[in-house]
C-alpha cells in the first residue's frame, strides 16, 4: 500500500504563493483573536480555585449554585465536567480568605446541601503570584526552545534554514494558541506543555524535509533551488504524511479516552500537528527559498562527511 | 556480508531487552492498600503484635490478603480499599502509643524481583490521589525576628558596658543608635564594632545627635533565611510524620517555598489546617503539688496567678499564669546527655532577653519544679458553616526541676530515653514555626478521581499503540510487523527506564508516553521510505536495505535532537506536570531512537541477512 502514488515531483513551491495568503489570514485570524477575545487563561497562570467534585447521582447544577449563592459566593462559575455527575467549580480570587481554607469551606457547604452524597475529586488552587511565575517562565520556557533550536539547525544546516524553521514553528504556535482564543478553550498548563511538544513536533518534520534538501543539494547537478525543493518534499512527503498519521492516531485516542483534564493538552497537539505537518511543506521551505537559500550556500566542504557516502 | 550484524550486537539488544523486560516487570503487579505499623520510641513490631492485631481484624470480620513482618515494620496487605479504609479503624484501636500506623499502597512484587532491585514506577498524585501544596516562608517577618534580636542584643551590651545612648532601633535591615554627641557615639561605635564583628558601620550627624547605624551582613541575613527555612521544613515534616502519612515529600523549592506532598491522603481540609498550625512553646514554673492541681482540677478553682494545665497523660498541673519564657525567645535546641548524670538532655539557646529574665527568675527558685507547656492552634471542629473553628491547645510536655540558675544556655533533664530527649529537642525546634507560611499553591486529587486517571490513561495507550500497531503492519506488511516488535520493546523500554530511575509517573507523563509512541514509527518510516525508495530506483533488496538505514540515520538524529532539545528545555524551565511530560518524552525519544533503528535493524538482517532475496515484503513497491 501506498498513501500517495507519484513518480512525478509536485510542484509546491508553484502553489506558494496561494499557501502564503493562506497562512498570512490564518495567522491574522489567529492574532486578531487573541488581541480581540484574548485567551481563557486557566488558574494556572491567573491564580484562583477549582474544585471538582462528583456526585452520586446526576448533579443538579441550579441548586448548587443556589448553595454557593447563599454561601455567599455568588461569583463562583459552575459547570458540567465530563459527565453528568461530576461538577467543577470556579472561585473567584478572594483577597480576605486564604484559599486553603476557601475549598474546604465550599466543598463543607456543598456536602451538607446533599448529606455527604458528594465527594471531594479534585481542588486546585494557584495564588497570583504563582500564577504569574509560572506565566514568566511559560513564556521563558517558549523562548529559550526556540533560541536553542535556532541555533542548533543555524549549525548543522545553514542560517536561511534556521530562519525558516523558525517561522514555521512561530506560524504553528500562533495558529495554536489562537485556535484556543478563538474558541475560548481554557489555556492552562498542560496546554503550554502541548504547545511546546508541537515546537518539537513541527520541528521534527522541518527538519525532515531540510535534510532531504541539502542532500538534494549537494547530489542533483542540474535544477534551480525552487525545484530541489520541489523533489524534495514530494521524497519526503509520504513520510510526513505517514508520520503525521500515526501520531495523530494516538492523538485521537488521547482525545477521546484520555479523560476530560488532558482533552485541552490533546487538543493542542492536534492541531498543531495539522498546522505542523502542513507548515513543513509550505512554510519552512518557503521562507528558506525567499531568503534566497541555494546550492551554493551548502555546497561549500562542510564538515558533514557523514551524510556524504561517496566512495 | 551486507546485512549482516557481529555477534556482539546481537547479544548486546538481547541483553537490554532482557534488562528492560526484567526491570518493567514489576509494574505489572497490582498495587496494594496497606497497612503499615511502626513502633516508635523503644517499641518494635513483633510476632505477638502481629496475632493480636490479626485476631482483632478477624473479629471485626476483615481478612488481609497477607501480613508481612519485617524488621522495623508490620505490613497487613488488603484487596481493596475499603477493607484498608475499616481495618484501619480496627489497627487504631488495637494499638498502643508506642506505636504509629500509615495507609499507603504497596505494589505485590515477588521477592525474587524486589531481591534485584526490580520497583515499579513511583504514581504521582494525579494517578494515586492526595495532596500537593506549595509553601511561601514570610522572609520579610523572619528577617523582622532576627532584626528584634538583633536590636536586643546590642541594646544589653550597650548598657552592660555602660554606654551612653539615647535610642536604638531597627531600620530595614540595620540598627540605628542614637547618641548625644558625635564623642559618645565615636567611643561607643569602638566598642560595640569590636564585639559585633561582622556589623557594617556608618555615621550620620543631624542638629545636636549623632547616629551610627550597623548594617548587618547579606551573608548573615542569608543565614537568617536559610535557617527560618530550615526551620520550618523541619516543623512540617515533624507534622507530617505525626499525621501517620507513608511517603510523604517535604522539599525546599527555590529559596523561599516548601514543597509538601502527601499521597493519599483522604481529609485535605485537616491536612492543610495541621500544616499552617501556629505552634509556639512556653516555660512556666510550677504552682504548689498534685493535690492541689487534683483539688483545683475538681472545684474548679485555683489559687490566685495560676492556670491548671494538663500533662500529656492527662495529669492535672498547676502553673503560674505569668510565663518565663516563650519558643519565640529560642534561638536553637538539641538533644544530647547530661555531663553529670549521663542521663538524656534537651540543651536550649535563648537570645539574650530570654536568657535575661530566665537567670532571674531561675536564680529566685532553685530547687523548684519548672513546666515546659506546648502550644498550638488547632483545628477542633467546625461551626453550622464549615467554617473551621480554632483554639489554643496547650498540654505540658515536660516537667523539670530546676537545679542552679542558668541564662542563655540551659538544659532540661528528667526525660525517659534519649529518643525522647531527641523528640523534644526537635519538638523545641520545630514545635513552632520560625517564619509565618502561607499556602500559595494546591493541589488535590481525590482517591476515585485518581484511579479514573490511572484507568483512562493506561486505555488511551492501549488504544493509541493498538491503532498504530494495525497500521503499521497494513502499510508496511513484514517490515511493519517487525517495526511493531520494535514498538513493543520501545514501551518496555521506557517502562524500564523510568521504574529504574524511579521517575514518578503522572497523567502529563502518560501523555508523554503516548505522543512517544506517535513519534517512535517516525525512524521507522523514516528508514522504510528509505528502502522503498531505493528499491524503486532498482537497486537490490539487501543494497536497499543498507543504504535505507544508512540514509536514514541522519535525518533521524537531526529530527530526534531537535525534539530532545525542546523536553530538556520544558524540564528545566517548567514545574511540575510539564516536567513529567519533558521526562517521558525525552527518554521515549532516546529508547526509541535504540529500539527503532538498532532493534529493527537486527531483527531485519536476521529475517533476510544471508539471503539471496528478490523483493521485500514493505508494500508499495509497484
Amino acid at each position: 500500500m501506498q498513501l500517495l502514488k507519484t513518480n512525478s515531483v509536485i510542484d509546491f513551491m508553484g502553489k506558494r504563493n496561494v499557501a502564503m495568503i493562506f497562512s498570512a489570514i490564518l495567522l491574522l485570524g489567529a492574532v486578531g483573536s487573541i488581541v480581540t477575545r484574548g485567551l481563557s487563561m486557566g488558574i494556572d497562570f491567573t491564580g484562583g480555585t477549582l474544585i471538582e467534585v462528583g456526585y452520586t447521582q446526576d448533579a443538579n447544577l441550579p441548586s448548587i449554585r443556589e448553595t454557593l449563592v447563599q454561601g455567599g459566593h455568588g461569583d463562583a462559575s459552575v459547570q458540567q465536567f465530563g459527565t453528568a455527575k461530576d461538577v467543577l467549580i470556579r472561585l473567584a480570587k478572594s483577597e480576605e480568605q486564604s484559599s486553603s481554607t476557601l475549598s474546604n469551606e465550599v466543598f463543607g457547604m456543598l456536602s451538607k446541601a446533599v448529606n455527604g452524597q458528594v465527594e471531594l475529586r479534585r481542588v486546585e488552587f494557584v495564588g497570583p503570584q504563582v500564577g504569574d511565575e509560572l506565566t514568566e517562565d511559560g513564556f521563558l520556557a517558549v523562548l529559550v526552545a526556540l533560541m536553542a533550536i535556532l541555533i542548533y539547525v543555524a549549525l548543522r544546516f545553514e542560517w536561511r534554514f534556521a530562519v525558516g524553521s523558525v517561522v514555521a514553528l512561530i506560524h504553528d504556535v500562533t495558529i495554536t494558541i489562537g485556535l484556543f482564543s478563538l474558541l475560548q478553550i481554557e489555556f492552562d498548563l498542560p496546554v503550554l506543555a502541548a504547545v511546546l511538544a508541537v515546537i518539537g513536533y513541527s520541528l521534527n518534520d522541518t527538519i525532515v524535509v531540510f535534510d532531504r534538501v541539502r542532500e538534494n543539494f549537494r547530489k542533483m547537478r542540474k535544477g534551480t533551488s525552487e525545484s530541489i525543493i520541489n523533489s524534495s518534499l514530494t521524497q519526503t512527503l509520504s513520510r510526513t504524511l505517514m508520520t503525521s498519521l500515526t501520531t495523530i492516531l494516538v492523538l485521537l485516542a488521547l482525545f477521546f479516552l484520555g479523560g476530560e483534564i488532558i482533552h485541552g493538552f490533546a487538543f493542542a497537539l492536534l492541531v498543531g500537528v495539522f498546522v505542523g505537518t502542513y507548515s513543513s511543506i509550505y512554510v519552512a521551505s518557503t521562507a528558506a527559498l525567499m531568503l534566497g537559500v541555494s546550492k551554493e550556500d551548502l555546497m561549500p566542504v562542510q564538515k558533514e562527511n557523514v551524510v556524504d557516502d561517496r566512495p | 556480508m551486507l546485512n549482516q550484524y557481529p555477534m556482539w550486537k546481537n547479544v548486546l539488544i538481547a541483553v537490554v531487552m532482557f534488562f528492560g523486560a526484567l526491570y518493567a516487570l514489576p509494574n505489572i503487579y497490582s498495587q496494594d492498600p496497606v497497612i503499615e505499623v511502626t513502633g516508635t520510641r523503644n517499641a518494635t513490631v513483633s510476632d505477638a503484635l502481629q496475632a493480636q492485631l490479626e485476631a482483632a481484624l478477624k473479629n471485626n470480620g476483615i481478612t488481609p490478603k497477607r501480613v508481612e513482618l519485617s524488621r522495623d515494620k508490620l505490613q497487613f496487605r488488603f484487596e481493596k480499599p475499603e477493607e484498608q479504609l475499616k481495618a484501619q479503624d480496627v489497627v487504631a484501636k488495637g494499638l498502643s502509643g508506642d506505636f504509629t500506623h500509615a495507609m499507603t499502597l504497596s505494589p505485590d512484587v515477588p521477592t525474587w524481583l524486589s531481591g534485584v532491585g526490580g520497583k515499579p514506577m513511583n504514581l504521582g498524585l494525579d494517578l494515586r490521589g492526595g495532596i500537593h501544596v506549595l509553601i511561601d516562608v514570610d522572609m520579610d517577618a523572619a528577617i523582622e525576628k532576627a532584626m528584634e534580636v538583633q536590636v536586643a542584643n546590642l541594646r544589653e551590651f550597650m548598657r552592660n558596658e555602660k554606654i551612653r545612648y539615647v535610642t536604638v532601633k531597627s531600620v530595614s535591615t540595620a540598627v540605628e543608635v542614637r547618641f548625644r554627641s558625635v564623642d559618645d557615639r565615636n567611643a561607643a561605635q569602638v566598642k560595640v564594632a569590636n564585639e559585633f564583628r561582622t556589623l557594617v558601620f556608618t555615621d550620620r550627624e543631624e542638629g545636636p545627635n549623632a547616629f551610627f547605624s550597623a548594617q548587618v551582613s547579606d551573608a548573615e541575613l542569608r543565614e537568617v533565611r536559610k535557617s527560618a527555612l530550615q526551620q520550618n521544613i523541619t516543623t512540617l515534616r515533624n507534622r507530617v510524620n505525626a499525621l501517620g502519612v507513608a511517603e510523604p515529600v517535604i522539599q525546599q523549592q527555590g529559596d523561599r517555598r516548601i514543597v509538601v506532598e502527601l499521597p493519599g491522603v483522604q481529609d485535605p481540609g485537616k491536612v492543610k489546617d495541621l500544616l499552617s498550625a501556629t505552634a509556639t512553646l512556653e516555660y512556666r514554673l510550677v504552682v504548689g503539688d498534685l493535690q492541689q492541681a487534683r483539688d483545683a482540677e475538681k472545684s474548679g478553682r485555683v489559687p490566685a496567678g495560676s492556670r491548671l494545665y494538663k500533662e500529656r497523660d492527662g495529669t492535672p498541673i498547676l502553673l503560674k499564669r505569668q510565663f518565663i519564657v516563650t519558643g519565640d525567645q529560642m534561638t536553637s535546641a538539641s538533644s544530647g546527655f547530661d555531663q553529670q548524670g549521663g542521663s538524656p538532655a534537651v540543651f536550649v539557646n535563648l537570645d539574650s532577653k530570654g536568657a535575661r529574665r530566665m537567670r532571674n527568675v531561675t536564680t529566685e527558685n532553685v530547687g523548684k519544679p519548672m513546666a515546659v507547656v506546648f502550644k498550638e492552634k488547632r483545628t477542633v471542629g467546625r461551626d453550622e458553616n464549615g467554617k473551621p473553628i480554632k483554639k489554643w491547645v496547650e498540654e505540658v510536655i515536660n516537667v523539670a526541676t530546676i537545679r542552679e540558675p542558668f541564662g542563655r544556655r540551659f538544659q532540661t533533664t528528667g526525660l525517659d530515653s534519649p529518643a525522647e530527649a531527641h523528640n523534644l529537642a526537635l519538638l523545641l525546634k520545630a514545635g513552632a514555626l520560625a517564619a509565618p507560611i502561607d499556602i500559595v499553591e494546591e493541589r488535590t486529587i481525590g482517591p476515585s478521581l485518581g484511579q479514573d486517571n490511572i484507568d483512562q490513561g493506561f486505555t488511551s495507550v492501549m488504544v493509541g499503540f493498538a491503532l498504530v500497531l494495525v497500521f503499521m503492519a497494513f502499510y508496511y506488511r513484514k517490515f511493519g510487523l517487525v517495526a511493531n516488535v520494535a514498538l513493543a520493546a520501545n514501551l518496555v523500554l521506557i517502562v524500564a527506564v523510568l521504574s529504574i530511575i524511579q521517575a514518578t509517573l503522572t497523567l502529563p507523563g502518560i501523555a508523554g508516553i503516548v505522543l512517544t509512541v506517535g513519534m517512535a514509527v517516525d525512524a521507522n518510516v523514516l528508514i522504510f521510505e528509505r528502502i522503498r525508495e531505493e528499491m524503486r530506483v532498482g537497486s537490490t533488496p539487501q543494497a536497499s536495505i543498507h543504504a535505507g538505514y544508512e540514509k536514514a540515520f541522519i535525518t533521524i538524529m537531526d529530527a530526534n535532537i531537535t525534539t530532545l532539545i525542546a523536553a530538556i528545555v520544558l524540564f528545566s524551565v517548567g514545574s511540575g506536570p510539564v516536567r513529567g511530560f519533558a521526562v517521558t518524552l525525552a527518554i521515549g525519544i532516546v529508547t526509541s531512537m535504540f529500539t527503532a533503528i538498532v532493534g529493527t535493524r537486527a531483527i531485519i538482517n536476521i529475517m533476510h541477512g544471508r539471503k539471496r532475496l528478490k523483493t521485500l515484503s514493505i508494500g508499495g513497491l509497484n
